[in-house]
């Protein structure tokens, strides 16, 4: 479950895995790679970024510089 | 068919607590959604009743929490309830006009963990502002703005839209850009309460609501995720019923101020619906097992249009509050939507609204609250709007 201002969504196992990853100091890239590792897969790259797209334009994520 | 008609239905926990704290408020807002006779309902929840609520909320999975009006900055007790829902886990919202939101408050408000705050104007101008509240309280808000910038909140703007102010569209966004807001709800007035009884006054004309709709379009393809842009569907206009409260006791909780626990804040009104109150049933016995949350949950209560149609898990049927109102049965079909054998009374609605209205603007005070109540004779609301 993700809450902001007056609205809140219920994201899917594989969203909720992303945005968990989504601290502020890992790049998308390194987030890719951390969840192939983590469930020992490969090519979730293309999903992953459309996902943050989506997940950008609502306002649940947002970027940061390094 | 079962007794209960919501026997087959999966009931779902509620996920978002309104808490109504308080009807009593500095402004007069004659859109003001608290219902008419607000000013008969004065026996307040305690602190030791709204804690037991908010535990009781939780426990069942609710995790979105609004504190609301009224002005709940009128209670004294505002941050130890929004410290003990912090501490339960709570999302919190402040909805609050600003009246009353001085720099000692909004520090205890930070610390006691509150996380957003919605802030209301009533248009872009002091002057317009100021009449439709009845204050002065313009300057006000823009100070309390900084205030709310200036703790750290996310704050989102709120504008309740009507004819008066509609064409400012514009410029409310300029004043939502100005004061940092993260969001701008343009919230096309719905017509319940003080809106539906000043329908005449506030209803705009569908050329200024197809203006300013293109406004809003621009500036959203400008502004980006840099000011989210929210236009509340004006559901008179639009053909199709909006899914009320996301669908009745489906996911919202309100508990008014003197503990009626209601599917949806304006539903007291509604007639037979027997409201239990929090002060004599758990949270769990209300939310699942009430005959008033489960009496339209699901489908089987559905009358047609709605029951072959194929959009009605979409919409679930519309508002009962509206259907109520506009058509004297609960349990009919919206009559926003234009499948609705009633439709005509909100063409009628947007074409009286083209006319000089006959009454004044009645104001939302407590004043105007025992009139309305003392006064049973005179036109009524239900009355004068049901024109079928």
């Amino acid at each position: 479950m993700l809450l902001f201002p007056e609205g809140m969504v219920k994201l899917n196992a594989s969203a909720g895995q992303i945005l968990l990853r989504c601290d502020g100091v890992k790049s998308s890239a390194e987030i890719i790679a951390d969840l192939e590792n983590a469930f020992a897969t490969t090519g979730l790259g293309a999903d992953v970024e459309a996902f943050l797209k989506v997940a950008t334009d609502k306002g649940w994520v947002e970027w940061v510089d390094r | 068919m079962s007794a209960n008609p919501a026997a087959a239905v999966a009931i779902t926990p509620p996920l978002w607590l309104v808490a109504e704290l308080t009807y009593t408020c500095p402004l007069h807002c004659p859109f003001c959604s608290n219902p008419l006779d607000f000013a008969a309902q004065n026996n307040e929840l305690s602190t030791a009743d709204w804690i037991r609520v908010l535990k009781e909320a939780r426990a069942l999975g609710a995790v979105q929490l609004g504190f609301s009006g009224g002005e709940p900055l009128t209670r004294k007790d505002l941050e130890v309830l929004v410290a003990e829902a912090h501490g339960l886990g709570y999302y919190t919202n402040l909805i609050t006009s600003g009246a009353g939101l001085t720099e000692t408050r909004i520090r205890l408000l930070k610390e006691a963990g509150l996380d957003h705050i919605q802030l209301s104007f009533q248009d872009s101008t002091r002057e317009v502002n100021d009449f439709l509240s009845s204050t002065r309280t313009f300057d006000l808000k823009r100070r309390v703005a900084e205030l709310i910038k200036g703790h750290g909140f996310p704050m989102v703007m709120n504008c309740v839209i009507h004819r008066l102010n509609i064409d400012h569209v514009d410029r409310i966004i300029d004043l939502a850009v100005e004061i940092g807001a993260e969001y701008l709800e343009l919230a096309n007035t719905q017509y319940y309460g003080w809106a539906l009884l000043n329908r005449d006054h506030l209803i705009p004309s569908r050329e200024q609501l197809e203006r300013a709709e293109a406004v809003v379009a621009v500036r959203r393809a400008v502004l980006g995720n840099r000011l989210r842009l929210l236009f509340v569907v004006p559901d008179y206009f639009e053909g199709r019923p909006k899914r009320c409260m996301n669908g009745w006791g489906t996911t919202i909780l309100c508990v008014s101020p003197d503990g009626t626990a209601l599917p949806c804040h304006a539903a007291r009104m509604l007639p037979g619906l027997a409201f239990p109150s929090v002060r004599s049933s758990s949270v769990r016995d209300i939310w699942f097992d009430s005959p008033a949350f489960n009496q339209f949950r699901g489908e089987a209560w559905m009358p047609e249009p709605c029951r072959s149609c194929p959009e009605r898990a979409k919409d679930l049927g519309g508002c009962r509050c509206q259907a109520y109102l506009l058509t004297g049965d609960m349990g009919a079909t919206d009559p926003a939507c234009d499948k609705s054998p009633q439709h005509d009374v909100v063409l009628a609605a947007i074409a009286a609204g083209e006319r000089v209205a006959e009454r004044p603007m009645l104001f939302r005070s407590p004043d105007n609250s025992r009139h309305i109540m003392e006064n049973p004779g005179q036109p009524t609301v239900g009355a004068e709007i049901r024109i079928a």
